[in-house]
């Protein structure tokens, strides 16, 4: 039984349409990833699938119970508001140290505890974000373009990071990205959105559709393969450029 | 202990200002000053409404901030700014409230002791209002603190969590209207907002969490209470301003700390 099955979803804001006739289930450990332009609805869709905003036309159904760990694009948190991570941590449910201090480091982000929220850098950050959502133990991993700003060792070390926490968890992941050449290697599915879906399928067979290709251009059809080609067999290599980095 | 006019005083300060320096803190978070003058001002209306029907004042005030607090609530919902709206409704219903209060037929009304507040005048009977209507603001903001902070600091995050925002803003415009009701006999209609914001936002700069900014808060709003009132017993001035002027002094030390801090 799918986790979440959304049928032929239509949103807009006022008179814009910005998704028509979407349709995305989402299986149990499934890694789906969903790419396309600025603009395209990618935030917009996660945010249907929460619940966040209502859409005009389309059924969603949840399996019953579903607990969904959400990492948002950006999250401003007022300045007005003070707030530690481990604080920030215990939302909306409290939760021990022990485990507080686990999920951070599974995040790669340990030791961050008594940090002001205002104070994290935008990666940081993005990684608070991260083990914040694992410590929910969600049966499905929403994450909004969590590698923005991340180099591309560093974000070959997230992906890392989010495949391991599935492997752990056991949970489905369902991640948006702008930049192709990111895209997650261990990726199931591909989903190519502009309002609406052009095309789906695996890595290979997305870069390789006329649809794909039309609204990347063709000069990045091949960027999808070279992620995981560094991924692969670069290994060493990228994980040393990554520690000089930081 | 209650038969010392002052006595009553100081507690109705406190017992005020605890509940108006919690729920202040989620006024400051959300940037809802605005949505408190609405409906602090509406409650002039509310008076003048009580006047007319003779009913308590209490009863026409919370009735009144309450239609005005669900209003502004339905209005938020929608995509539009409303900051328009808010400023119309706010100054709208103070200036309906004065017109009524002195329209009203064979009455004549100290109307400073709406506008300013009264506190040297509150009954046991008062008394228990503030304290029960405090009390319940407190449990209830203490019993919904967890959904109420996540949906403060990002409705999405609140979506994702099953818990929902629209929710916890209904509530807080609950919690302010009866915090409006409360307030109006100590600070009056036009500084209930005063009361509700400068307490937290001197808590702010001393506070590592949102905890400890709502328990600051509370201390400072109390402590600008007691003081307030000495100051007002001393000079021969109004009480309402007086806790107001101690309350924007502790937020100006609060302030020149922060920066000397910084400094430093
Ligand atoms: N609150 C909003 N009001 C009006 N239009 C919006 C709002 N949020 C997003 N949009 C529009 O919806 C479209 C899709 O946005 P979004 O889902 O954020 O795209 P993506 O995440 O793919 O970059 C864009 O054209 C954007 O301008
Ligand atoms: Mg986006």
């Amino acid at each position: 039984m799918s986790l979440i099955d959304a049928r032929n979803i239509d949103f807009g804001h006022g008179g814009q349409t910005v998704l028509h006739g979407v349709s995305l289930s989402l299986e149990p450990r499934e890694i789906v990833t969903i790419v396309g332009p600025n603009g395209s609805g990618k935030s917009t869709l996660l945010r249907v699938l929460i619940g966040a905003l209502k859409p005009r036309r389309g059924t969603i159904i949840r399996a019953a119970g579903l607990r969904i760990g959400y990492v948002p694009q950006k999250l401003h948190i007022d300045p007005t508001l003070p707030i530690t991570v481990r604080r920030f941590l215990n939302l909306p449910k409290a939760v021990d140290r022990a485990a507080a201090e686990e999920a951070l480091e599974k995040a790669g982000v340990a030791g961050l505890t008594e940090r002001q929220m205002a104070s994290l850098s935008g990666g940081q950050f993005q990684r608070v974000l991260l083990a914040r959502a694992i410590l929910g133990k969600p049966d499905v991993l929403m994450l909004d373009e969590a590698t923005q700003g991340l180099d591309q060792p560093g974000s070959a070390a997230f992906y890392r990071q989010i495949d391991a926490v599935r492997r752990d968890l056991g949970c489905a992941v369902l991640m948006v990205s702008h930049e192709l050449h990111v895209v997650m290697s261990a990726s199931d599915r591909v989903i190519c959105l502009n309002g609406h879906i052009c095309c789906e399928g695996t890595p290979e067979v997305v870069s390789a559709t006329p649809a794909y290709r039309e609204l990347f251009g063709t000069g990045t059809g091949g960027a999808l393969a070279l992620y995981r080609h560094e991924h692969d067999h670069d290994h060493d290599h990228t994980h040393h450029h990554h520690e000089a980095a930081e | 202990m209650l038969d010392d006019f002052l006595m009553r005083a100081a507690l109705a300060g406190v017992g005020t200002a605890m509940a108006a320096g919690l729920l202040g803190c989620f006024v400051v978070w959300r940037r809802m000053a605005y949505f408190g003058d609405a409906t602090a001002h509406a409650a002039v209306l509310g008076v003048a409404l009580a006047l007319l029907f003779g009913t308590s004042i209490t009863l026409g005030v919370g009735m009144v901030a309450l239609a005005m607090a669900l209003l502004i609530h339905g209005l938020s919902g929608q995509r539009t700014s409303v900051d328009t709206m808010l400023g119309v409704l706010a100054h709208g219903a103070l200036a309906l409230g004065l017109v009524a209060v002195t329209l009203i037929p064979g009455q004549r009304i100290d109307l400073d002791a709406y506008l300013f507040g009264d506190v040297l005048s509150v009954t046991r009977m008062d008394l228990a209002v503030i304290w029960g209507g405090g009390a319940i603001v407190v449990a209830i903001l203490w019993w919904q603190w967890q959904a109420m902070l996540t949906a403060t600091l990002s409705p999405d995050l609140a979506y994702a969590a099953d818990l929902n925002p629209r929710r916890a803003q209904l509530i807080l415009t609950l919690l302010l209207a009866a915090v409006v009701a409360v307030a109006i006999k100590v600070v009056g209609a036009l500084l209930i907002t005063a009361m509700l914001i400068i307490p937290a936002a001197s808590a702010r700069s001393y506070a590592t969490t949102p905890e400890r900014m709502a328990l600051l808060s509370m201390a400072i709003g109390a402590l600008s209470a007691v003081a307030g009132l000495r100051l007002a017993v001393l000079l021969d001035v109004p009480v309402g301003p007086a806790i107001i002027c101690v309350a924007v002094a502790v937020f100006a030390v609060s302030a020149l700390g922060r920066t000397l801090r910084q400094l430093a």
